[in-house]
């Protein structure tokens, strides 16, 4: 498949206006500057494009919703907190393509008449916020940015808002909480951000892969981009696969793609040839798979009746020499340090699970653990604001519908059945 | 500019005084190292908010510090990619070599240490900052040889 999302950027210049423009960049803005609003919204529905954050809401309908609404101003946000383990499929836009993106929050503020927008960039990205403030300055030199962009009336103004190291701020109401200066927490739905966002105000939260896709759209139009994936999730899909694979990296193929084809066909199969045992498909908080379900397309409708999800896309690949108990572990220490606090299930919760994890890991299980890990991680779901709690009860259940032998080696010998030698330590 | 006017600078950015809360607090950081109390008072001062406001914000976030630092940062990633990958060798060997544990600084002052939850560099891996500089695919013998351009 053409690259469209990474085009470009094996070039050591991508970054730079000059080379984006060179290689056909803002035209697609020019050409949107000549559109209504209304039809801009009207194509990015039809183009069937889900959000790329993990949520996969359609975002021609949330955009909807936010054009509806009578209230100004507008906020639009790009979510850039990416801080899933196993993620970093955004990475590469933000260092090597910034005025895709830029390009895509100015049509996107055109469709929704915003004129106030930032980039919430996470905090261990300090290098993307060199590059993007330097594209932003650029953006603003050739009046892509300003008060009157391209002369054609439109004015949107954009600036780089750098977060401080805490996952919750992906999720888009934690994250407006942090833009407006507080301790990023989620709030309760409804109101909804797209009517009341930041500071009271309207206010779209779009992923960077998502505005990113936008120039597509516009470009080859709606009918073209649907063709690219499958019906039910169109477009292009940025992959981050990582862990015990030959080629670790960001892949960009239609949405759809197997989950097979990603480890082997693209990301070189699993490491030295060793045996694959585990897949996390789609970032920390997705259910982990066995192989036999790895034939998978990958994207919104299929994981999910295959008891995961696609998340963010970021593929994790375990070999048997990597203990399963082990990383349930640590991703559950991950979910423990994040959790803001809010909701008392899942901050006490997460760290009850991970003390039961680390015992057991650290060869002293007991008897009735993995019941109680289920009970608890039961007691999280559903019962919390935000779905940071869902997902660390979802990444234990995951763990052990598929691998309950694995967590019963661990209790019944008090030692690692991957490394029986020796007790590891938690 | 001195910090206090850098600071009132940013609130251009944002509806109201308090948007710029998140970028004064780097502000102040950058200046000492850390955020002492009376750089909090400083932010609080500038931004005219209550100082409970501004101390309850910056304990919220993981990369803002309240004590003193080494001369140089390093920020390290153990989560799991990076785990996989031999980070916690890593972390054993930094304490063997500079004496270095996880939340703590070398006696000399030139290093302090934090694991850091994923650096987003899980292809990478294992990867750290040092200040805000990115070095990745660690191993025992490149760590030295990285670490060793910051006096």
């Amino acid at each position: 498949m053409e690259k469209f999302l990474l085009k470009n950027i094996e070039n050591p210049s991508s970054a730079s206006l000059e080379e984006y423009v060179g290689a056909g960049g803002y035209g697609s803005l020019n050409k949107a500057l000549q559109m209504e609003p209304s039809d801009i919204i009207a194509e990015v529905k039809a183009a069937g494009l889900r959000g790329r954050g993990g949520a996969g809401f359609p975002t021609g309908m949330k955009w909807d919703f936010a054009s509806r609404d009578t209230k100004f101003p507008k906020y639009l946000i790009c979510n850039a907190d990416e801080g899933e383990p196993g993620t970093f499929k955004d990475r590469p836009i933000l260092e090597k393509n910034p005025h895709l993106l830029i390009e895509g929050m100015v049509i996107s503020a055109h469709a929704l008449k915003s004129e106030r927008g930032y980039i919430y960039l996470r905090g261990e990205y300090p290098h993307a916020r060199i590059v993007l403030e330097k594209a932003i300055e650029e953006a603003y030199a050739k009046g892509y940015l300003g008060d009157n962009i391209a002369g054609k009336g439109v004015g949107f103004h954009l600036s780089v808002h750098q977060g401080a190291g805490a996952y919750i701020c992906g999720e888009e109401t934690a994250l407006i909480d942090s833009i407006e200066g507080r301790r990023g927490q989620p709030r309760i739905k409804p109101p909804f951000p797209v009517n009341v966002g930041a500071w009271g105000m309207p206010t779209i939260v779009n992923n960077v892969e998502t505005l990113a896709n936008i120039p597509l759209i516009v470009s080859i139009g709606a009918e073209k981009y649907a063709e690219i994936g499958n019906p039910e999730c169109p477009g292009p899909k940025l992959f981050s696969v990582s862990c015990c694979v030959e080629r670790p990296g960001v892949y960009e193929l239609p949405m759809g793609t197997t989950l097979k084809e990603i480890i082997y066909d693209h990301a070189g199969g699993v490491r030295g040839g060793r045996e694959l045992k585990a897949v996390i498909p789609g970032g920390i908080s997705t259910p982990v798979l066995t192989p036999d379900g790895i034939d998978c397309p990958m994207d919104f409708v299929n994981l999910p009746k295959r008891g995961s999800m696609l998340g963010s896309g970021a593929v994790m690949v375990f070999d048997d020499t990597v203990c399963l108990v082990k990383v349930c572990w640590r991703a559950m220490k991950f979910f423990e340090h994040e959790s803001c606090g809010k909701c008392t299930p899942c901050r006490e919760g997460t760290g009850w699970l991970r003390n039961i994890l680390e015992r057991i890991e650290g060869g002293f299980g007991r008897e009735g653990d993995i019941e109680l890990l289920q009970d608890i991680a039961l007691s999280i779901t559903g019962k919390t604001f935000c779905p940071l709690g869902d997902g660390a009860a979802g990444v234990v259940l995951g763990f052990i519908k598929n691998f309950s032998d694995e967590f019963m080696y661990h209790i019944t010998n008090k030692k690692c059945m991957v490394n029986k030698d020796s007790q590891s330590a938690g | 500019m001195d910090i206090f006017e850098e600071i009132r600078a940013l609130t251009e950015k944002y509806p109201d005084r308090r948007g710029a809360l998140l970028p004064a607090l780097y502000v102040a950081q950058e200046d000492a190292g850390w955020l002492s109390q009376e750089a909090l008072d400083r932010v609080s001062n500038a931004l005219n908010l209550p100082q409970a406001t501004v101390k309850g914000v910056a304990t919220f976030y993981s990369m803002y510090k309240h004590r003193p630092m080494g001369r140089h940062l390093i920020q390290l990633c153990t989560n799991v990619a990076c785990m996989i990958m031999g980070a916690e060798s890593l972390v054993d060997f930094l304490k063997g070599k500079y004496g270095l544990e996880p939340g703590g600084t070398t006696v000399d002052g030139r290093f302090s240490l934090v694991i850091m939850e994923c650096i987003g560099a899980c292809d990478r891996a294992p990867a750290m900052l040092v200040d805000t500089d990115f070095h990745s695919d660690l191993t025992e013998d490149n760590i030295v040889e990285m670490l060793e351009e910051y006096k």
